[in-house]
């Protein structure tokens, strides 16, 4: 009965005193799981710098930064990093090359012109594309566009930039074209409608009015993707080579960074030298390249998003 | 003539949409052609055989038994893991924090954690678990460091799985003097479930894929064992194809690619669950 | 500018029965913006007491700071007490979730968990260490809510299934449950037909036997129909208090007046 309740007192009693500790422990082992996202960034953080540390205890790094012949593993040693940055730059080049014309073009036809059904077709194809694992790509890269390319260009080498690139610029399209069309998609309906009343054709009205009310989430969805492309290791490993080298011809054979760092840890380098060491300079790099592109563009999409909510 | 110039500039448009339709439906034909190639090098290859042997150095002998089976622990592991943990965290951000600077910092590094490219993720693992922990080259020190390397892509999807349930729902709850965690644990989770499980089987599949972090902390290129336990050494179906890829010999190309449909079948098969998933969801749900 | 009735008329008007709720002196802001301006009240037990007023003038504020659901919403102060059977139900050392489960709550929108009829009403008492026969009590709390007959064939179908009418009934079944002292109601009917209204109305008068109702609505007719005493609420502050006879035919107050005639809000 409701009445005989009525008597007891509301101040917590034993049994919710419990419960309550109870609910405490359950609230605090979620915030640990939440936490181990940070434990995991400084991890990666104190790891890459306490290694890296002891190989710039050997390498200067200004040699290391500045230098242009990377051979850790062959004498005479030399640690300058610049062919291996130089070689995925040029995947990098390559790969937007692709994926920004291609990944923007689609972006704009699903965002300004695709029917609804169009793009329930169209996303999902661009959903398994995206899903397709690298070493899928390496291998597409290495037995069916090396030999279309050396078709049209008989000097070219089996390992190569430009097969590689062409495959990175496919893996990135998919998150470039979904990206700008967030981007596109913010655009508010008025902007577009407003330009329509002034008699403006809808290729006007996207070149003119969209593109550029949607231009900084457009520019910073390039450079996620070319931040993708940049750590990008498996379709380089097995396409592009293992030759450090500082060229612009896409026909050659050429290294990157990230190719380098999976060359070394499938080799027999001893743990703990200074050749073994440069994988975590190398990574140091890698790192801090791509992480600082990631906030650069993150910082730019909020802004973005602010603009137009 | 002002009509003409009008006319042009339409053309312009029909122009401007046919290329951009064109390059949108290129990606169709880039997959066509991808799988294309890959069932017609591989299919030959591809028979009971090649699951059921050990990798060889004879072409006509080498099957992906070890890497098969590597793979199915790594992913049994790592679900294990990552689900739990994954879901927690996104419990907590979503139906617990308090809005302050450092539930602000978690998000952001969250996002953060996901650009980070997988080979960091393997040199992680390979410094904190296969030497600092000693886990050595083990099954399990891959499924932590796949668990590192999916858990914010699991976090993001399980926040957003939350975010959608209605607040109406679990207002009811506390009315009825739940404590947070029966309201989250009864009422919210199973509303998210379909959501969280889409995201996890996305995150999963991209494990499957995921080659540079096994390379890293040392999965073996050649296994001819099936893993027995969690400390075992192990090799994994992506290891398998990039290992016979990297040869230059026609053949182990082509058991590549037969093992690339391996894969892509089972990808595809975990795509289509969430799709199912996703759909049933919406029929069922309000 | 509301202040020509005494305070001590507004705080008890129904001196012939204890009081469940006493309301001191209370002012809730959203960040800055005050929604409760010094308001005191008591709400006498085992009657219903209505809270009506324009359309933003803190009913709901009021009405979910006696069961702490404000709690939820970032950046709500408060200032004054709330007692309840004498203790405040803000002191640091009682739990919210203590006070939820005396003081129940049906909300404007039917809310059923997705789940079936049954576990709509079973959840409450099995969260809360219920160790009687589930069962009876379900069957209970599902005829007190006048909802038995119609749904007794089919416990076991989801409760969205129902119609909105239904729904809320079954919310009222789920409150019930729990056995709580007090029920709060948002404008539970504001999203119902008027056959469905009815219902509840008619059901409300036999849930005061054992329970103590505070109803929120919008509507003058049901207010002066269901409740015993009426709280009229402007801009935050309470303008008058007092039996809802009283209020309706013989206001003491210039505004309550135009507000129950319908001159304005
Ligand atoms: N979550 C909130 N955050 C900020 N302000 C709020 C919030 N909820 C309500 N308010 C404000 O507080 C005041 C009182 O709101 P409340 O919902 O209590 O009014 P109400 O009398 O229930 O109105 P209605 O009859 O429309 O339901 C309003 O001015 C409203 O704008
Ligand atoms: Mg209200």
């Amino acid at each position: 009965m409701s009445q005989g309740s009525t008597a007891k007192p509301l101040l917590a009693g034993a049994g919710t005193r419990k419960s309550r500790t109870k609910e405490e422990l359950i609230r605090f082992v979620l915030f640990l799981c939440a936490f181990l996202s940070i434990l995991t960034t400084l991890s990666i953080i104190a790891i890459l710098a306490w290694e890296a540390y002891s190989f710039f205890r050997e390498v200067r790094v200004l040699d290391f930064l500045s230098g242009t012949r990377w051979t850790p593993l062959l004498e005479p040693r030399s640690f300058g990093v610049l062919p291996l940055v130089a070689g995925t730059l040029q995947i990098v080049i390559g790969a937007s090359l692709i994926a920004i014309p291609v990944g923007l073009a689609s972006a704009i036809y699903l965002a300004e012109f695709a029917s609804a059904g169009v793009r329930r077709a169209l996303k999902p194809v661009l959903e398994i594309l995206a899903g397709i694992p690298t070493v899928v790509y390496g291998y597409f890269a290495l037995t069916f566009v090396t030999p279309l390319i050396a078709a049209i260009f008989p000097q070219t080498q089996i390992f190569n930039a430009a097969s590689a690139s062409i495959v990175v610029g496919i893996m990135v399209l998919p998150m470039t074209a979904s990206l700008c069309d967030d981007a596109l998609r913010a655009v508010p309906e008025s902007l577009r409608q407003g330009a329509f009343a002034l008699g403006a054709t809808q290729f006007e009205v996207t070149l003119r009015v969209v593109l550029p009310a949607a231009l900084s989430g457009v520019m910073a969805s390039f450079v996620l993707a070319a931040s993708r492309a940049i750590g990008e290791t498996m379709a380089v490993t097995l396409a592009a080579g293992a030759t450090p080298k500082m060229t612009m011809n896409p026909l050659e054979s050429i290294q990157t960074m990230t190719a380098y760092i999976v060359q070394v840890s499938l080799g027999d380098t001893p743990v703990g030298t200074v050749e073994y060491q440069t994988i975590f300079a190398v990574a140091t790099l890698l790192f801090a390249i791509t992480l600082s592109m990631n906030i650069i563009a993150h910082r730019v999409l909020a802004r973005f998003r602010e603009v137009y909510e | 003539m002002s009509s003409d110039r009008l006319r042009r500039r339409h053309a312009v448009t029909r122009g401007f949409r046919l290329l951009c339709a064109a390059v949108a439906w290129a990606g169709i034909v880039i997959l066509a052609v991808l799988l294309f190639h890959v069932t017609r090098e591989g299919i030959r290859w591809l028979d009971l055989q090649f699951l059921t042997e050990f990798p060889s150095r004879f072409p006509e002998q080498a099957g992906i038994k070890s890497a098969l089976w590597g793979t199915v622990w790594l992913i049994t592991l790592t679900a294990g893991i990552s689900i739990p943990v994954g879901v927690a965290a996104a419990i907590y951000l979503e139906e617990y924090s308090p809005r302050n600077r450092l539930s602000q910092l978690i998000e952001v590094n969250i996002g953060n954690l996901a650009g980070v490219p997988s080979i960091v993720y393997g040199i992680l693992g390979l410094v904190l678990f296969v030497r600092f922990l000693a886990l050595g080259r083990s099954v399990l020190a891959g499924s932590l460091t796949m668990t590192l390397l999916i858990l914010p892509v699991i976090i993001i999807a399980a926040r957003e799985a939350l975010r959608a349930v209605p607040d109406s729902i679990r207002h009811a709850a506390f009315a009825l003097g739940a404590t947070r965690w029966q309201a989250v644990r009864s009422q919210v989770l199973p509303v998210a479930l379909p959501g969280i499980l889409t995201g996890v089987i996305l995150a999963l599949s991209r494990a499957i894929g995921e080659t540079a972090p096994l390379v890293m902390i040392g999965a073996l290129t050649y296994v001819a064992f099936v893993p027995e336990g969690p400390m075992d050494a192990f090799t994994a179906l992506p290891i398998q194809i990039f290992n016979w890829a990297s040869r230059p010999q026609e053949n182990f190309h082509q058991l590549a690619a037969a093992g690339i449909m391996v894969l892509l079948v089972t990808l595809l098969l975990m795509n289509a669950t969430a799709v199912w998933i996703r759909q049933r969801a919406e029929r069922t749900g309000r | 500018m509301n202040t020509q009735t005494t305070p001590d008329a507004q705080i008890s008007p129904a001196a012939q029965s204890r009081s469940v709720l006493d309301v001191i002196d209370l002012t809730i802001r959203y960040g800055t913006k005050p929604a409760i301006r010094n308001v005191s009240l008591s709400i006498p037990q085992h009657r219903i007491t209505a809270i009506i007023g324009p359309s933003g003038c803190g009913k709901s504020t009021l009405l979910r700071a006696f069961n702490r659901m404000n709690d939820f919403i970032p950046n709500v102060g408060m200032e004054g007490q709330i007692l309840y059977l004498g203790s405040d139900i803000y002191a640091r050392e009682v739990d919210p979730v203590e006070v939820r489960r005396r003081i129940g709550m049906v909300f404007q929108k039917p809310n059923p968990f997705p789940k079936s009829i049954l576990q709509n009403v079973a959840w409450g008492p099995s969260i809360n260490g219920f160790t009687g026969n589930l069962e009876d009590r379900v069957e209970q709390s599902l005829r007190r809510a006048a909802l038995w007959e119609e749904v007794n064939d089919r416990l076991h179908e989801s409760a969205l299934a129902l119609s909105g009418g239904q729904q809320q009934r079954l919310c009222i079944a789920r409150a019930l449950a729990m056995e709580p002292d007090v029920i709060l109601m948002d404008e539970p009917c504001s999203a119902l037909d008027p056959v469905s209204t009815a219902r509840i109305e008619d059901l409300m008068f036999e849930l005061k036997e054992r329970y103590t109702i505070v109803i929120v609505t919008h509507n003058m007719q049901q207010a002066a129909r269901v409740s015993n005493l009426t709280a009229f609420l402007e801009n935050g502050s309470l303008v008058e208090y007092g039996e809802t006879d009283q209020v309706f035919t013989r206001p003491r107050n210039q505004r309550t007046e135009e507000y129950v005639t319908g001159r304005f809000g």
